[in-house]
């Protein structure tokens, strides 16, 4: 009987996906009523019990997919895969003010590149800090703490080892993870609050992942606005990382 | 028609990842530079340009609320197939990397909010 369920849940895998992220909701909520008195988002609780999740599915698995290896779950990799969050984020658009949206123009522009540059200078100075000196090490590592799309694209592009790529996209994971969990606790503090700051988070955060789950669980409203800079960052990011970091980073280490 | 308001997102994605790429081409570099954020402002120009000329109807607009509303479960879900052990067990280095990525990106929002406002 188990096995004749499981076996139908595989194979309509993502009608499967569906019910698991509505039953996760429902328990989040439930939590959030409950324990917390709704001051922490039900969709904050969900999204940190899905990373939870994932890091179990790994350690099952041994897998890079998180719970999306296990079998029966592997709908929630095509629910949560790039095709349907960006499906998503397109459709959050409807309904955005255009206005709020031309306001921030040019502050909007600025923040993807501040953005870009301020994760690579500090992904960068840790990797000085843990002994690297080699530019091509150095950048990479910087590239991946934008985020873990522009580490390995600027790795391969300088022919920067396996294991750094590695470690560039550990950094640029971190980075998106922290930001899911930590944009609503700090949401207040930094004034995240309307379009024109979320536009400005979008841009300086970058990771599209990240943004948009910090977003939905501080305020779905302010998602479109974040998404929006946010998917300039990776290409920005793509197009400065191999090129002018890279020469930066060579041009300031000595020898 | 529900559908028309799907197929109209549908296609606005479609359009915005092709540009995006294409862009990306033109500049030289392996990624889609802001696909999706070409994708969301042709859906705003569209669905107030239709309001005028085409006027998409409450049914249709509900293909397109339909999926915005699908936006929080999705993201879970890609939250459920991160690779957190990955991120987890690759030692101090990378992840104070990412830490410190955050911390700094964190702390300058207020100040450029700041910059850019005064605008209302």
């Amino acid at each position: 009987m188990i096995e004749l369920m499981l076996e139908i849940a595989q194979k309509n895998a993502l009608i499967t996906a569906f019910v698991f992220a509505g039953a996760l909701l429902a328990c989040s909520n439930w939590l959030s009523a409950r324990f917390t008195r709704g001051h922490i988002h039900g969709s904050a609780i969900a999204i940190a019990l899905g990373l939870g999740l994932a890091y179990l599915g790994g350690r099952i698995t041994g897998g890079s997919a998180g719970l999306a290896d296990i079998g029966v779950f592997a709908g929630v990799g095509v629910l949560g895969g790039a095709m349907f969050r960006d499906f998503a984020i397109v459709a959050t658009a409807y309904g955005a003010e255009p206005e709020a949206l031309k306001q921030a123009g040019w502050v909007g522009a600025l923040s993807v590149v501040i953005g870009v540059v301020l994760s690579f200078v500090m992904g960068a100075l840790v990797a000085v800090a843990f002994g690297y000196s080699d530019p091509v090490a150095i950048t990479t590592i910087g590239a991946g703490a934008a985020t873990y799309i522009v580490g390995p694209v600027t790795g391969t592009a300088l022919g920067a080892s396996s294991e750094v790529i590695a470690l560039s996209v550990a950094a640029g994971l971190t980075k998106s993870i922290l930001v899911m969990i930590g944009t609503p606790l700090v949401a207040k503090r930094i004034g995240l609050n309307n379009p024109h700051s979320a536009l400005i988070y979008g841009g300086l955060m970058g990771t599209t992942s990240g943004v948009a789950a910090g977003l939905a669980a501080t305020d779905p409203r302010l998602v479109p606005y974040g998404a929006m800079t946010a998917t300039f960052y990776t290409g920005v990011g793509c197009l400065l990382g191999p090129s002018i970091l890279y020469f930066a980073v060579r041009a300031i280490l000595p020898g | 028609m529900v559908i028309y308001g799907v197929a109209l997102l549908a296609l606005c994605y479609l359009s915005g990842v092709f540009l995006g790429e294409a862009l990306g081409r033109l500049l030289g570099v392996d990624a889609n530079v802001g696909g999706v954020g070409i994708a969301m402002l042709l859906l705003i120009v569209l669905s107030n340009l239709t309001s005028v000329q085409l006027k998409l109807g409450d049914i249709s607009a509900t293909g397109i609320s339909f999926w915005s509303a699908m936006y929080i479960p999705i993201v879970i879900a890609m939250a459920a197939k991160q690779n957190v052990l990955a991120a987890v067990s690759s030692g101090p280095m990378a992840i104070l990397a990412g830490v410190a990525a955050v911390v700094a990106s964190f702390l300058l929002i207020p100040l450029l909010s700041k910059l850019g406002g005064d605008r209302s």
